[in-house]
């Protein structure tokens, strides 16, 4: 009776129980990541009510670091460029990887060949990146020598070195890189989307933008939430292309809150001041990550 | 109009829409390297968007020698590939943990692990460079090594413990049977069926290891000890405008992803999609 109702439902869990060598399977990277990770960002969240400089004791302070950050206008300057940066590099790279997607979704020559090319630029540095491009951005460099020859040399300037275009001469290249990435995300969407409902209402007569429209976007909603949620917490997180391109100048107009913190932290050594940006970086990805785990979770389930 | 000519005029729309637009995709690339290869005489009489009147190596000798690249090179090897072994070794013991165990909690466990991942590199910058100090680490290669490996775990071992997951129970429960232990039915079934997840989590683990420029320069203080990336930034302040100079590092830098790429493209594509939409 039990040898018959037994391997099904231990089939349907499949999990057994547990020896000791596999709590030391699970112990050993655990302690790693605890160590590594959860223990230091604790110790962020204690640091940012603290002033010190790394040397002696922290001196307990309580939320003053954060009354100073909003009168902070280097801070507050860098948060709108967080947000302009968010907007603008996920909306380029998601409006750009989603055409690019569609375009190169149906298996046809050359398809293969653009692909590639397109999501090349994913596998190099952002600092690499940053460099390539400020080669183009040379007062005589590519961009400004096209501009000249046709004819638009008053458009022509230092655009690294002009507070009105860094940030968006940076932004330029990150996109170039991560656009790559989200189409490959929804090259993958558009492939567990059903063609027979792209083909049926095709029979019906609709057109290719309608049939995108109603057809194929709301079968790539799973999609679009990981694409939403990877961009924001990336833009979060950017450092190293700023970092290579401008280090936030000039005048930190092309600063973000990730380079301020770099900053504050390693080069005025200013540690509590910056742990509390790095705890408002922290607080503003939470919601992300917390949509990201939650796909996750789903995922896992299904 | 027939359908045969009407497809192939759309044909025809796609390439004209695609080939130039690819074209400008991968022209910085061109240039940087066609400028890598021109001489500083050259850069300095035309500028560095001029059609190259010259080709040498000089930039590349410069860049590998006086500039450090070569000794940068040989640093970010020294890190990667024990970074990207020890993490997947110590992700699929724990994916296998709690893959195929009854552990208390599993789920929690698995996504609290996948958090630490997620959660932005700064808020860990500053306690890591002192947990480092305190170990007594701090500026060495091997502190890189650590928090490469810390750092990614979460992530890799989501993704291995989702493939765990689906391969059959039948499998490891006849070599059960036959005697085999948690350890061997591990090392002997398990890791032998993930290969395939393993290749494209490697993949895409040695991009990011490699390209990484925040833990090396959080954690490293010594010039000489810096790995590519970071070593690239030092080069570009020496070498302000030796543009073939700087361009021949950014492609020195550029060249071990890129083949990484090409060997491993179909790995690295279905990397790039675990854990997100897979």
């Amino acid at each position: 009776m039990t040898s018959v109702a037994a391997p099904p439902r231990r089939r349907r869990t499949g999990l057994r129980a547990v020896p000791k060598v596999i709590w030391f399977f699970l112990l050993i990277p655990a302690a790693v990541e605890v160590g590594m990770v959860f223990w230091p960002a604790v110790n962020s969240f204690y640091l940012s009510l603290t002033e010190w400089n790394g040397l002696g004791a922290a001196q307990p302070v309580g939320l003053d670091n954060f009354k100073n950050l909003f009168s902070d206008e280097i801070f507050r300057g860098a948060l709108w460029n967080n947000v302009i940066w968010a907007v603008g590099f996920g909306g380029l790279s998601v409006v750009g990887g989603l055409a690019l997607a569609v375009a190169l979704n149906r298996p046809r020559r050359g398809v293969g060949l653009y692909r590639s090319a397109i999501y090349l630029p994913m596998v190099f540095s952002l600092a690499v990146t940053g460099l390539f491009w400020r080669v183009q951005y040379q007062p005589d460099g590519t961009i400004n020598t096209l501009l000249g020859a046709i004819g638009l040399e008053s458009v022509e300037r230092q655009w690294l070195a002009d507070p009105d275009t860094a940030l968006y001469a940076v932004l330029i290249a990150a996109v170039w890189r991560q656009v790559g990435y989200v189409m490959v995300l929804y090259l993958a969407g558009l492939k567990s989307t059903d063609p027979t409902l792209d083909d049926a209402s095709a029979v019906d007569g609709a057109g290719a933008w309608q049939r995108f429209r109603f057809v194929t976007w709301p079968q790539l909603r799973g999609v679009n939430t990981v694409v939403f949620a990877v961009t924001v917490i990336d833009s979060l997180r950017t450092f190293d292309i700023v970092w290579a391109m401008t280090q936030g100048g000039p005048y930190h107009s092309s600063e973000l809150l990730s380079t301020y913190m770099f900053q504050q932290g390693f080069t005025f050594l200013n540690l509590g001041y910056a742990s509390a940006i790095a705890v408002v970086i922290f607080v503003l990805a939470l919601i992300f990550i917390i949509t990201y785990l939650v796909r996750a979770t789903k995922e896992e389930i299904a | 109009m027939s359908t045969a000519t009407l497809k192939r005029r759309r044909g025809w729309v796609f390439h004209a829409v695609m080939a130039p637009l690819t074209l400008l995709w991968v022209a910085p690339m061109v240039f940087v390297v066609v400028l890598a290869f021109r001489s500083f005489d050259d850069i300095a009489a035309n500028g560095t968007a001029a059609w190259p009147v010259s080709f040498g190596l000089e930039g590349f000798r410069e860049a590998l020698g006086r500039g450090t690249m070569g000794r940068a090179l040989w640093t970010s090897v020294q890190v990667t590939v024990p970074a990207v072994i020890l993490s997947l070794l110590l992700a699929s013991w724990a994916a296998y943990a709690l893959a195929r165990f009854n552990i208390p909690g599993r789920r929690a466990i698995l996504l609290t692990m996948l958090a630490g991942n997620l959660l932005p590199p700064q808020i860990l910058l500053i306690p890591v460079s002192r947990v480092m100090e305190s170990l007594g680490i701090y500026d060495t290669l091997f502190a890189l090594v650590t928090i490469h490996v810390g750092f990614g775990l979460g992530f890799y071992t989501f993704v291995l413990h989702g493939f765990m997951r689906s391969i059959p129970g039948e499998l490891t429960e006849a070599a059960r049977i036959d005697g085999a232990g948690p350890v061997q039915i591990y090392a002997r079934i398990i890791m032998p069926l993930c290969r395939p997840s393993l290749a494209a989590l490697g993949a895409l683990a040695t991009t990011w290891i490699f390209n990484d420029l925040i833990w090396a320069i959080t954690v490293l203080r010594t010039e000489a000890k810096l790995p590519v990336t970071a070593a690239l930034l030092n080069l570009q302040g020496g070498y302000v405008s030796n543009w073939n100079v700087v361009a021949a590092a950014s492609v020195i830098a550029a060249v071990p992803t890129a083949i990484v790429f090409f060997a491993f493209q179909r790995h690295f594509v279905s990397g790039l999609l675990m854990g997100s939409n897979k």
